[in-house]
């Protein structure tokens, strides 16, 4: 008899254990489905590896991927902590580069030392304006964030397309014949364009560095300070925390502006790094904001853990970008992602229980 | 005649601690049979194997000489084993008769259609027998916590059990209340049913049992006749010394002028309803002002709405004369309002933080913690450090986890942070509750310590026996009113019991 049991202690190791096994036992599962569908796993796992993290065009590919996955962990990471569930970094990350894209275009090309700094606070404005809609009707009317902030995700998708492929909008290139026939956003200048940083032949993003320095201070926000410590403590015990005399609803309203920001840095380091335009596709096919929980979750909330995971995760889905082609439906990447978040979800499950392989009947034998 | 049931050797372990450890226990057919142990002992382990909840690791459960293996509480009910917990398992919406058949597969409950008709006709006759009348049609929401547990034994009588266990039964009713219970559970024991009642609270155990078994760490210390025992030879061996029992011990310090003034203070429940009904009451420096009372009848609102962590609809809360903002605790905090929450694991810590930021918790802002928004981590550290040696928390050093603390070192982490602040009132709910006698002595001598400091104390409590040996008066609350207020020196049970049950003090 199989009896799942609740740990009274949770060892130190497990929590590094536990995601990297859950990776091993994804990649496993993995290896039956590409050998049912007649791949070899060997070489695709070889090609998977290759493609993300081998030599440095590999690598500056998985930088690009990793970007936006850096922003939205750190979204999910942020707010996942004070046990506040939210889900929207997509539409925050939507609202991030509608508004980035705004400010690259209004300051025109005059200096990139006034539109990047510009663009990243629109950005972080615009997402945190989108999460505060959720974290106001939570604070003040115990609203589920789960749902408002889930549904405000389509709200964003259709109001970027709505930009760009409904209306004349400010956002949208009208000035060539052929864009009016196939809409298209606006060219950002020059000036909007975000510096990279070359170390060796390696490119980094300057919105890498940037989700990187947001990382660190956000550890420092949540350990270090008297922000954090409430934080700390309203998500471990609400009832402590209003025992304690603290402002719950402020930090809520605090915490869901702070994570919706980051989620919006990360809309305008797309503008700013990748696209040169505002690119509604592009954006709501691509997925960062959904991939981000998973990458927050695999990072047990640890802003450090969510730098390396967003890093394989980008890797991975750059390799996936290669592996794609007439033999390789872009359907087995997505399954792959699929079950590395299954079993990092069931993994939890291993963290908080122990399963124990009990005999039975044992006390009927002995009476026998 | 082999005895109704029988475990012997009965071994269960959770990992690092043996909570039975070849345990022996047998009661006959009609006995009302105590398990007497602290906290910790392992009756609740104990009852929950003979319930089927747990698997025992070792040993063998016999009824009637017959052995058995239970696999689920199913099996263990229809063994015809039945047990009443502290907290009961009762469907708040369900009438009585509804909850009375639930789970029940042999009868009325396994049928596709219900007859409610039927099964509040045999209710209301096991009611009359048993002089345990609750209406089968009330709602359970509606009842009051003594009523939901007479539901609880109905629940057992109508399934017909044979042996009926009660945990810790007396603690949501007044000593009256208490008596009528005893009073069932002989008619019960005197049908031949065998009765295992769990207590640690000796007058108890003496009033009601023949017999009392006394475990003790884990291990049977020894079975005896309860008249051939003294409350203070259960207590020896309870404790495995001799104890001085819970006794008034008269304070030397002065009563100074009202730090507390509690004005006609008026609150909501959090169901809806007034859960305070304009509770008025001053506390002096220096004293120890005690609400007694059943459980559920406002104590935690009052406590709450005193703190500032409830608001208040209508009435005041002064601290030495000065107006609380209501529903502030952060205000009742600066004032000098410390408390000691009933629920000392979710309100009173954060369980999964560590023993030093829970001995901040409510002073994290002060400049001794902190250098502009940044928190002195080592300072934190080295205050906690401090405090766990003065208090002698044992169990772990300032980085362990909270909830990794037992029940009385946990309570010293709470009492050591709120009396750092040195506090003006102290507002304490039930510090005992759950605590083993070595871990009382030491709340009790820190209550009456921080009386003689000048402190106003205002200790809300369910034990009776706690209230007397501390309190320098009494008021009882029922239904969030205050109906009466005693001098704690010539208060007597039955004065006391009376008002808690709605009575008119004479």
């Amino acid at each position: 008899m199989i009896r799942i049991e609740r740990r009274l202690a949770q060892p130190k190791w497990l929590s590094l254990a536990v995601p990297i096994g859950s990776v091993v036992v994804a990649f496993g599962v993995m290896t039956v489905v590409l050998l049912v569908t007649h791949h070899s796993p060997g070489s695709t796992f070889r090609r998977i590896f290759d493609t993300g993290f081998l030599g440095s065009q590999s690598l500056n590919a998985t930088f690009v991927a990793a970007t936006p996955l850096l922003f939205t962990g750190l979204c999910a990471a942020v707010a996942f902590r004070m046990q506040l569930f939210n889900i929207g970094g997509e539409g925050q990350l939507y609202a991030g580069a509608i508004l980035g894209a705004a400010a690259g275009i209004a300051l025109g090309n005059h200096s990139g030392w006034l539109s990047v700094p510009a663009m990243i606070a629109a950005g972080a404005a615009g997402g945190a304006a989108l999460a505060l809609v959720p974290g106001i009707l939570r604070a003040f009317l115990s609203t589920n964030e789960i749902i408002t902030s889930l549904m405000l995700n389509y709200v964003g998708a259709l109001v970027i397309s709505y930009l760009i492929f409904d209306s004349q909008s400010y956002w949208r290139d009208t000035s060539s014949p052929t864009a009016k026939v196939f809409p298209q956003g606006k060219n950002l200048p020059d000036a909007a364009s975000w510096p990279a940083a070359h170390v060796g032949s390696l490119f980094l993003p300057f919105g890498l560095i940037a989700g990187a320095v947001v990382a660190l201070l956000v550890w420092i926000l949540y350990t270090r300070t008297r922000f954090g410590f409430e934080v700390q403590v309203i998500g471990d015990s609400p009832r402590a925390a209003s025992y304690a005399g603290m402002r719950t609803r402020r930090k809520i309203l605090a915490v869901m502006a702070l994570s919706g920001a980051i989620a919006g840095i990360g809309g305008a380091s797309q503008d700013g790094d990748f696209r040169h335009t505002l690119d509604p596709r592009g954006l709501t096919t691509a997925g960062y904001g959904y991939a981000g929980i998973v990458i927050a979750a695999l990072a047990r909330y640890n802003p450090f853990a969510v730098v390396l995971v967003a890093f394989l995760l980008g890797g991975i889905q750059n390799a996936g970008f290669a592996l794609q082609g007439a033999d390789f439906p872009s359907g087995l990447v997505g399954v792959l992602q699929g079950l590395i978040l299954f079993c990092a979800l069931g993994g939890e499950l291993l963290i908080r229980y122990r399963i124990r392989f009990a005999r039975t009947g044992h006390a009927a034998e002995a009476a026998a | 005649m082999p005895a109704a049931v029988e475990l012997r050797g009965i071994t269960k372990r959770f990992p690092g601690v043996v909570a039975n450890d070849a345990v022996d226990f047998e009661a006959a057919e009609g006995e009302v049979h105590a398990l007497l142990g602290e906290n910790g002992a392992g009756k609740s382990t104990l009852s929950n194997i003979l319930t089927g909840l747990y698997r025992p690791d070792e040993g063998e459960i016999a009824l009637r000489g017959a052995p058995v293996s239970f696999t689920s509480p199913r099996d263990a009910l229809d063994a015809g084993i039945c047990m009443v917990h502290q907290h009961f398992r009762l469907v708040p919406p369900f009438t009585v008769a509804e909850n009375v058949i639930l789970g029940d597969h042999r009868g009325e409950g396994k049928k596709l259609m219900v007859h409610p008709r039927r099964i509040e006709q045999r209710v209301a006759e096991l009611g009359r027998r048993y002089r345990i009348a609750v209406d089968p049609r009330a709602r359970v929401w509606q009842l009051s916590l003594g009523e939901q547990q007479r539901v609880e034994i109905l629940k057992a009588l109508y399934r017909e059990a044979r042996i009926l266990i009660l945990d810790e039964p007396t603690a949501v009713l007044t000593p009256q209340e208490a008596d009528s219970l005893f009073e069932t559970l002989r008619v019960m024991a005197d049908e031949g049913r065998t009765i295992i009642f769990i207590s640690h609270k000796l007058h108890e155990v003496k009033a009601v049992s023949d017999r009392v078994t006394v475990l003790r760490g884990g291990k049977t210390v020894d079975t005896v006749q309860t008249k051939d025992a003294t409350q203070r030879s259960l207590a020896a061996l309870m404790v495995g010394r001799e104890v001085a029992l819970a006794e008034r011990v008269e304070r030397a310090g002065e009563v100074g002028a009202p730090v507390l003034d509690v004005r006609d203070l008026w609150a909501a429940g959090d169901r809806g309803g007034d859960a305070l009904r304009g509770v008025s009451l001053t506390v002096r420096a220096g004293e120890i002002v005690a609400i007694a009372g059943v459980a559920g009848n406002g104590q935690r609102e009052l406590a709450e709405t005193v703190t500032g962590m409830r608001p208040a609809v209508r009435g005041e809360v002064a601290v030495d004369g000065k107006r609380l903002h209501s529903g502030d605790a952060r205000a009742a905090i600066r004032a000098g309002v410390a408390h000691v929450p009933e629920d000392r694991l979710t309100t009173g810590v954060a369980p999964s933080l560590s023993i030093a930021s829970n001995v901040v918790l409510k002073s994290y802002r002060g400049k001794s913690v902190t250098r502009g928004p940044l928190l002195r981590l080592g300072a934190i550290r080295e205050h906690a450090a401090a405090l766990i040696e003065r208090y002698d928390v044992r169990g772990g050093g300032p980085e362990l986890p909270a909830r990794r603390l037992s029940g009385g070192n946990l309570q010293k982490v709470v009492l050591a942070r709120e009396f750092h602040g040195s506090p003006r009132v102290l507002v304490v709910a039930s510090p005992t509750r759950g605590l083993d006698v070595a871990a009382i002595e030491t709340v009790h001598r820190y209550l009456r310590e921080a009386a003689a400091d000048g402190v106003g104390v205002l200790l809300i409590s369910e034990d009776l026996d706690e209230i007397r040996a501390l309190a320098d008066r009494i008021f009882v609350i029922y239904e969030g009113a205050i109906v009466g207020e005693l001098d704690a020196r010539t208060a007597t049970v039955e004065e006391i019991g009376l008002l808690m049950a709605g009575g008119v003090a004479e």
